[in-house]
């Protein structure tokens, strides 16, 4: 009642009120360069949901949404131009898509107060909101997704991983290093043996670090890669023979394009999710007729359902939902972007709440709070089927070890509010 | 025989493997150096560009669809054939001709006579026009590529070493067709260089441009024909790459791998990059299994520069590079 209550009240103030400017989502994409094709899906289902909003529903809370799109091809240089060029233009909020470019615009947003989003990378420990007061990392997180995948496995060996060894393949950059200090955390405390096999950057070369898993024999392999070096991996474990369903790649190691090169070899591979997959859900059919079969897709329209395309969406749809929370917060639709961090901090995501958007069961329910940026941490499980060339959700969303990672997030963010004599709190 | 010396010996063959590999990158800025004393940073894109338009002809792609139709409407993306790999293989050489052509009448030749750096120069141009044109010519998602080479290991090289050390070294299948395609290539183009009233005409073009007019050589000609033989071996690097890792825009980074061999086997030598390819594979693999371990891994990439400054200590011109000395 309430809620029909504000929905009123917010129509009849804008009935009455002044024409409002749009609400800017920009986006800083990349569809260019040797991560495009991870940029490129992300980037067009940003654009889409938002395209979806403007044309169903006249926008948010009746303002149109504006999607500024900025090519960063990935470079963090470019990221932080592309974030100085846009932000005078009313930007709500920042979803950079890069961990580099997030770290360069962590005390930059902060300081502009304008509230930044990273879901699934970044700098984990922004989760806590008392030392990183405008960045937030729901619904899940690095650390969140290395203790889903020792979940996965403990379900998968009856509760016991002593004595089992896992090898850890990662990108050997900031981003790839990120699950280490987790999984060594994870080893100690459930008996496994942990190897990491660093690689260098791009990873169109990785015959060492196969061989070496090839000799040691390792039960599982666990993967935090990105760009090339996800489909090398892939054919490299295909060509030592290594069980696939025995190989789970990190969220961003998990697309159809890292596992179409290597054809059918690569049946039975995993990856970490935090969202659903294909395209079956109502919003999908609103989706057809309000966007896709009126010409108004974003870039070609060819990526509509993929895994990335989903995940960008799902991060236009947390975008729009926390913009609406802001608007029913401060009694006005034409928030800005102080008031759209509040909406992000009150975001409360319910089963209940994604039926009525049309995407059932995509994503895992999850609230925030001051002191909680990252959301409740639920990972789940995709498997590749090559025959059908699909994905299928195999895990349901599930928690991850707050015991361990709760206390990595406290002595990392603490050495972060030291450095930058930061008085953890909450207004 | 103790299990580490057989470890070494596996990484040993494959770090031969993966030399051959880098030296078919390595031979593209070979034939162009030799010819012309232009470093042509295009290169690891040229291989790119070579493989996107391989599977662009082979899957029926139409060409800038995606500006097409942002022009005109419509949705047109592919033709509704595809092309026998034999074919489009043709096909692309001759693209890549056409490509070199471009290069020598809309680059090349409005510089010759200019410092080495400033030809040095239009090359980063062209690689970045390059991948700008391969972008909007086949579009940026990754691409599989499947000419029927084989991949995976070899279980008659896993079979036969099981029975004499009991353990079965891994081979990959498409290493060895590379290894195989690369001593041909390097046979060819050796007999080419040599033999053939072409490949003189290169060489001497190589030494001094002026001298080579006055002998009556074109350079037009000569350029044309070196730029699309590096296309040529382009291609086939693009092709041996991008069956492993599917066809994409981290493909022009291979060019990272060949430097290293450059400066080891030297800028002026077609052997020099194979035995320089070699080198670089099996020291930085040796180094990774050794030491890696050690001092955390991923040791590869700068090893391989190491190892390379090494040698340059010893023979600043390359093992088989030409000494150039200069008189006072």
């Amino acid at each position: 009642m309430k809620k029909k209550l504000a929905t009123v009240a917010l129509g009849a103030l804008m009935a009455a009120g002044p024409a409002m400017a749009d609400l800017v989502f920009p986006s800083l994409s990349y569809r260019t360069g040797p991560y495009a094709a991870g940029g490129i899906p992300f980037a067009d289902g940003y654009a889409d949901y938002f395209t979806l909003l403007n044309e169903r529903d006249g926008g948010i809370g009746g303002v149109m949404a504006k999607v500024i799109e900025c090519e960063t091809g990935y470079n963090t240089e470019k990221g932080v131009e592309c974030y100085e060029s846009t932000k005078g233009e009313g930007a709500l909020i920042y979803q950079p898509l890069s961990t580099g470019i997030t770290y360069q615009l962590i005390p930059k947003t902060t300081a502009d107060d304008i509230p930044m989003h990273t879901m699934g990378y970044g700098r984990t420990s922004a989760k806590n909101g008392k030392v990183f007061s405008h960045t937030f990392n729901y619904p899940a997180n690095y650390w969140d997704g290395a203790s889903g995948a020792i979940n996965y496995l403990l379900d998968e060996n009856g509760g016991d991983l002593s004595g089992k060894k896992i090898a850890l393949v990662y990108h050997n950059s900031a981003y790839g290093k990120e699950p280490i200090r987790t999984l060594e955390e994870l080893s100690k405390k459930h008996g496994f043996e942990l190897a990491a096999l660093p690689v260098d950057h791009p990873g169109q070369e990785q015959k060492s670090q196969w061989l070496q898993i090839r000799r040691d024999k390792p039960d599982y392999v666990l993967m935090w890669g990105w760009g090339v070096m996800n489909q090398v991996a892939i054919q490299e474990a295909a060509n030592i023979r290594f069980p696939m369903e025995n190989f789970i790649g990190i969220w961003w190691s998990g697309a159809e394009h890292d596992v179409m090169p290597a054809g059918d070899a690569a049946n039975g591979y995993k990856a970490l999710t935090f969202h659903n997959v294909g395209t079956d859900y109502p919003l999908y059919d609103d989706l057809k007729t309000h966007v896709i079969d009126a010409g108004k897709a974003a870039g070609a329209g060819d990526q509509v359902g993929t895994v990335l395309y989903n995940r960008g969406l799902y991060a236009a749809m947390l975008a729009a939902e926390a913009a609406k929370k802001a608007q029913e917060i401060h009694g006005t639709a034409d928030i800005n972007a102080s008031q759209m961090r509040d909406g992000m901090e009150a975001l409360e995501m319910t089963e209940e709440k994604m039926t009525e958007l049309g995407l059932p069961n995509f994503g895992p329910t999850f609230s925030v709070t001051c002191e909680n940026h990252g959301g409740d941490a639920l990972v789940g499980v995709t498997q590749w089927d090559a025959a059908n060339k699909a994905w299928t959700l195999i895990s349901e969303f599930k928690p991850t070890d707050g015991e361990v990672i709760g206390a990595l997030i406290e002595e990392d963010s603490a050495a972060y509010a030291a450095e930058n004599n930061i008085e953890p709190a909450c207004n | 025989m103790p299990d580490q010396l057989i470890f070494a010996t596996e990484v040993i063959l494959n770090g031969l493997m993966a030399g051959v590999l880098y030296a078919l990158v390595a031979l593209g800025f070979v034939l162009i150096y030799k010819a012309s004393g232009i470093f042509n940073y295009a290169q690891g894109v040229m291989a790119l560009f070579a493989a996107m338009t391989l599977v662009g002809i082979m899957n029926g792609q139409v060409p800038f669809a995606h500006l097409i139709n942002a022009v005109f409407g419509g949705h047109i993306t592919h033709f509704g054939w595809h092309i026998p790999a034999l074919l489009a293989i043709l096909l692309t050489m001759g693209v890549m001709v056409l490509l070199a052509w471009c290069v020598q009448r809309f680059v090349m030749r409005h510089l010759v006579g200019q410092e080495p750096i400033i030809l040095f120069m239009a090359t980063i141009g062209l690689a970045y026009f390059l991948e700008g044109v391969a972008d909007l010519m086949w579009g940026s998602e990754i691409k599989t590529l499947d000419v029927g080479l084989p991949q995976g290991i070899n279980l008659w090289i896993d079979e036969a070493t099981f029975n004499i050390f009991g353990y079965g070294f891994f081979i990959d299948n498409l290493d060895i067709v590379a290894t195989v395609i690369a001593a041909l290539l390097v046979a060819a183009l050796v007999a080419f260089s040599q033999y053939t009233k072409q490949g003189r005409a290169m060489r001497a073009v190589a030494d001094d441009h002026q001298a080579a007019l006055s002998v009556g050589i074109s350079l037009n000609f000569i350029w044309i024909m070196v730029w699309s033989v590096a296309g040529f071996v382009a291609l086939v690097a693009g092709i041996m790459w991008g069956t492993k890792s599917g066809v994409q825009f981290s493909l022009s980074l291979i060019a990272l791998k060949a430097l290293p061999v450059l400066m080891l086997g030297g800028f002026t030598s077609i052997p020099g990059a194979i035995v320089g390819g070699l080198i670089i594979g099996v020291g930085e693999k040796l180094f990774e299994f050794a030491i890696g371990p050690l001092v955390g891994g991923a040791t590869e990439n700068w090893f391989a520069y190491v190892l390379a400054l090494i040698f340059l200590v010893f023979r600043p011109q390359g093992l088989f590079g030409e000494k150039i000395i200069e008189r006072v």
